[in-house]
């Protein structure tokens, strides 16, 4: 690209990707730097569920409009996307998770997110593996799986093909400045138009200030198991760990793979600088895992590792102008749900750059509203 | 013949030494596809020691063993991709 970029994206995960896609397609001349390998990081340690959730209002819009994203995407998806819309179950353990399945089926129904009730009978035929003595589920239909390393790759393939978008990768950014510049770890630097921040955990070290911390997650991959599994199965106590900020937490998430393979997670732990596999953690996930799928224990796995997630404090992500009309923007802090609303923080972002009406309302995940109370950043 | 047991493979029976191995076996009876690659590639044993993984099998209803790894007992039930 001789031209200068109208657009600098610092990071090329699946966030970073999505975002340079959009740009792109919008007629945006589009660069992204990247320090590693495309999808090298938190998109490469996380599962691949494409999922509605609801913990509040502003994340259940993101989510919901990004999976619609990803649904009219699905029919362009390469084969090695293995995108997959085995849709997510939400099991119930006892009475008080049945009234949370209920209040949640209610109000996906009101919202038009298709999903389907099921009672312990239901359940079991669902998922013949649970172990008896589960109350009952939610199936959400139409949440999928895919494999986020090659989808992120698929994505500035496509944006490439559609506009001016050229990336770079083992390329590091070490400042972005109010310019819209960025000065890179050779002492060089390239001008854009604006640059935004799309390096998921790694965020804050180009961005000082920015309230994204990291949060540690594991998970085992099995051997191949086919129809041992057949839904991304979440129990609804991953509610509960997800949303507690404060100790280190294990939920039964399971996710099947095109393979047969099988994914199991999950754990939340903050402030662990590194991805070592910590073996007290990962008992406790795998128990937690086995309470629900008995026969799970008599697999073999594979391979485990663990990964960061960028958090925010509010648990929604940070898209648009670090400050109110600066040229320098964030596209991070997606935390868990980062291959889900990937592809709604990209069209948010060029909607915002652009100057057009976005299809849900940006608000919620304006960086300037963190400034409120906390520190400035950018 | 001396101590002779009979296993199942493919749902055919066949007689073999006790306490063979179950990888030697299914080679002498002629199998060459122990199981199948992601891709649907032929598998078979390599390593023979319990390492390379390339020679599971399903034992009665367990899959993914290493045959290598397994001897032959009265009544065993073995499943390749064949």
């Amino acid at each position: 690209m001789s031209a200068r970029a109208d657009v600098i994206i610092v990071g090329a995960g699946i966030v970073g990707a999505a975002c340079a896609a959009e740009c792109a397609r919008s007629g945006l001349k589009t660069l992204v730097l990247e320090r590693g390998p495309v999808g090298g990081g938190a998109t490469a340690a996380g599962m691949g569920h494409l999922v509605v959730m609801d913990d509040s209002p502003a994340q259940f819009r993101l989510t919901e409009y990004s999976r619609r994203l990803w649904r009219e995407l699905a029919d362009e998806l390469p084969a090695d996307v293995e995108f997959d819309p085995c849709g997510t179950l939400w099991v119930a353990a006892d009475d008080s998770e049945l009234v949370e399945v209920r209040r949640k089926g209610a109000f996906y129904r009101e919202q038009g997110v298709r999903v389907e009730t099921l009672d312990a009978c239901g359940l079991a035929e669902a998922e013949p593996n649970l172990r008896q003595g589960l109350v009952g589920g939610l199936r959400v239909v139409d949440d999928a799986v895919l494999y986020p390393p090659r989808a992120a790759q698929f994505l500035l393939q496509r944006g490439a093909g559609a506009g001016a978008l050229e990336v770079r990768t083992g390329v590091e950014a070490v400042s972005l400045d109010a310019d819209g510049s960025v000065a890179l770890a050779d002492g060089s630097r390239i001008h854009g138009g604006l640059v935004v921040n799309a390096a998921g955990c790694a965020a804050p070290s180009l961005s000082p200030g920015l309230p994204v911390r990291p949060r540690k997650g594991h998970l085992v991959i099995t051997e191949r198991h086919p129809r041992f599994a057949r839904h991304q199965i979440v129990e609804l106590g991953y509610l509960k760990s997800a949303h507690a900020m404060a100790a280190d937490s294990v939920a039964f998430n399971l996710q099947p793979r095109k393979t047969g393979q099988m994914l199991i997670g999950s754990s939340r732990q903050f402030d662990v600088a590194d991805t070592a596999v910590e073996h007290a953690i990962l008992e406790r996930m795998l128990r937690r895992a086995f309470e629900y799928l008995p026969g799970l224990s008599r697999l073999t796995a594979l391979r485990c590792w663990a990964g960061h997630r960028p958090a925010t404090p509010d648990k929604l992500p940070l898209i648009g102008p670090a400050r109110p009309g600066g040229r320098v923007w964030l596209a991070t802090g997606h935390e868990g749900l980062g291959i889900t609303t990937s592809l709604g923080t990209g069209r948010l972002l060029a909607d915002q750059i652009l100057g057009r009406t976005p299809g849900i309302p940006v608000e919620p995940y304006l960086p300037a509203r963190l400034e409120k109370g906390g520190a400035r950043h950018g | 013949m001396g101590d002779h047991v009979t296993i199942s493979v493919n749902g055919r029976p066949l007689t073999v030494p006790a306490g063979a191995l179950l990888s030697v076996v299914l080679a002498q009876a002629g199998i060459t596809r122990f199981r199948r690659s992601v891709h649907g590639e032929a598998r078979g044993p390599l390593c023979g020691m319990g390492v390379c993984f390339e020679c599971r099998v399903c034992v009665n209803g367990q899959p993914h063993c290493r045959s290598c790894l397994t001897l032959c007992e009265p009544g065993m039930e073995v499943c390749t991709d064949d």
